[in-house]
């Protein structure tokens, strides 16, 4: 379980992050939504560390991430996995090495085990047979799933994706919702998903905060979404005519 | 008179922030690896990427630059009175104490820095370094290190062979009608100070480290996209350039005066 504690991020004189408190639990795929410019990315970001926050804390199963040294910040990182939004693989190299660079880095598995985790990771995520292959000779869809077997290669406790569904046809949005929503419940995972896409949040959002402008204006589930008054959650989930028209049949 | 001073202000904290920045991410650079293997890997990557690599155009230079020496120098000392073997010393000490170490080096940062800064602000730009710091691994020792090692360990082998190829050139340019072959060989070897090679290699060895530092920290620290990495690899050039240079000034005054 990951607990966020009022925390506040700023770049300059502009406050992105406006004291959000928050929790993700395990097991669940935990949704951030928020309209581009909200200060979802900040967010996620702030929760891997990748931006130090200016104040608040953030903890990890009671471990606060700001209370760690090097050493233990570094340690806490091998349990996490991350999906980044346009997918981050090392394009100079292979898939197979993609996917077993961090076991490549902290574990000491033979080539063989190495191979076979990797091969293992690439089932999981329905790509086989792709190990020799490189990230550019890879389509959009099938690049996500290599990011996310990679991901969950050091099998983590943690993982987060970064608008995982971008830049996707809706079918394989689809795939790909599913199958994080698979892997968070086979390994026991907190999930954390920052998406804009209203589908992934019917379909798989156990757990689901909406942000604006840079504050937590509302939490709930999946189906509670739809039946909300909230004012702002419902000017954002039926901005669109199709969810309008839904609405109007519930 | 306001204006002059608000911008000598403004390029001051700029540079100092800079420098500020560049001493981080030595720092960080020079932090204990993760994985032994991976950044020995990562070191002979580098080693055939940034030195094996630039050996053909340090060769073609070399050896052209090492006849036009030998002839500019020839044509310069053309008076009876003056020995022809003093072509030969002059085009040696041209070539071992300036040319060799500091034209190639600086060839090289215009290569080896822009290829860097490049490399690790497109890295940057589409989140590969964010990656690699999630995982828990350290971005700036893996990625920079064992291209400094790489670089500081090659460099000096490159300017070596830069010095012996522009001796050959200068003797390929002598037997061609310049002076005699003999004259040649014979000012290669009267009055030679073996010193002077060290004090050449202990600057290659500088340069090295500054070309890949310098030119790391423009790519790391791009912010932007395509048009931002290609300007921060220019930045890394000139930059990488100018420390050269003035280094070259600093260096020459201690180790030689």
């Amino acid at each position: 379980m990951i607990e966020v504690k009022e925390i506040r991020k700023s770049f300059g004189e502009h406050e992105v992050l406006k004291g959000i408190d928050a929790s993700f639990y395990k097991g669940k795929t935990n949704l951030i939504i928020g309209q581009s410019g909200s200060g979802k990315t900040v967010f996620l970001k702030s929760l891997v560390g990748l931006h130090e926050i200016d104040s608040g804390e953030i903890e990890y199963d009671g471990t606060a991430l700001g209370g760690l040294n090097r050493k233990d910040r570094k340690s806490l990182r091998t349990e996490m996995g991350m999906v980044f939004q346009g997918n981050a693989l090392f394009d100079s190299l292979t898939i197979e090495e993609n996917v077993t660079f961090a076991l490549s880095m902290f574990s000491e598995m033979s080539a063989a085990e190495k191979k076979d985790r990797a091969d293992f990771c690439l089932e999981r995520v329905n790509l086989p047979g792709v190990n020799q292959k490189f990230p550019s000779e890879l389509s959009g869809g099938m690049q996500k799933r290599v990011a996310i077997a990679r991901a969950i290669s050091m099998n983590p406790n943690y993982l987060f994706c970064d608008e995982p569904n971008s830049g996707l046809d809706p079918k394989t949005a689809i795939v790909i919702d599913q199958l994080l929503q698979e892997i968070t419940q086979e390994f026991e995972m907190t999930t954390v998903i920052n998406t804009h896409d209203m589908n992934s949040v019917i379909e798989i959002g156990d757990h689901i905060i909406f942000i604006k402008d840079g504050k937590k204006a509302w939490q709930g589930t999946g189906e509670e979404i739809l039946s909300t008054d909230n004012t702002e959650i419902v000017d954002f989930v039926y901005s669109s005519e199709l969810f309008k028209k839904i609405r109007r049949k519930l | 008179m306001q204006n002059y001073s608000y911008f000598r202000d403004m390029f001051f904290s700029k540079w100092i922030e800079s420098l500020g920045k560049y001493m981080v991410l030595l720092g960080r650079t020079f932090r204990r690896p993760e994985n032994g293997k991976m950044y020995y890997k990562a070191f002979l990557s580098d080693l055939d990427l940034l030195g094996i690599n630039s050996l053909g155009i340090v060769a073609v230079i070399s050896l052209f630059v090492g006849a036009v020496v030998t002839i500019q120098t020839a044509f310069n000392l053309d008076d009876p009175l003056i020995p022809d073997y003093y072509i030969a010393i002059a085009t040696r000490e041209s070539i071992v104490l300036e040319f060799s170490p500091t034209i190639i080096s600086l060839i090289l940062a215009g290569k080896v820095g822009s290829n860097i800064a490049s490399t690790l602000g497109s890295m940057r730009v589409s989140e590969q370094i964010d990656a690699l710091e999630v995982m828990g691994v350290n971005p700036a020792s893996y990625l920079i290190a064992p291209k400094i090692a790489a670089l500081a360990f090659f460099n000096p082998i490159l300017i070596i062979i830069s010095m012996a190829l522009g001796l050959v050139g200068g003797y390929l340019a002598s037997i061609g009608g310049v002076m005699s072959a003999e004259d040649y060989i014979y000012g290669l070897t009267v009055d030679f100070n073996a010193y002077h090679i060290t004090y050449a290699l202990i600057k290659t060895f500088v340069f090295a480290f500054l070309i890949v530092s310098i030119s790391a920290y423009f790519g790391f620290y791009v912010r932007g996209g395509a048009i931002e990495v290609g300007i921060n690899a220019t930045k890394a050039v000139v930059s990488s350039s100018v420390a050269i240079i003035v280094s070259n000034y600093m260096l020459t005054q201690v180790l030689l005066v």
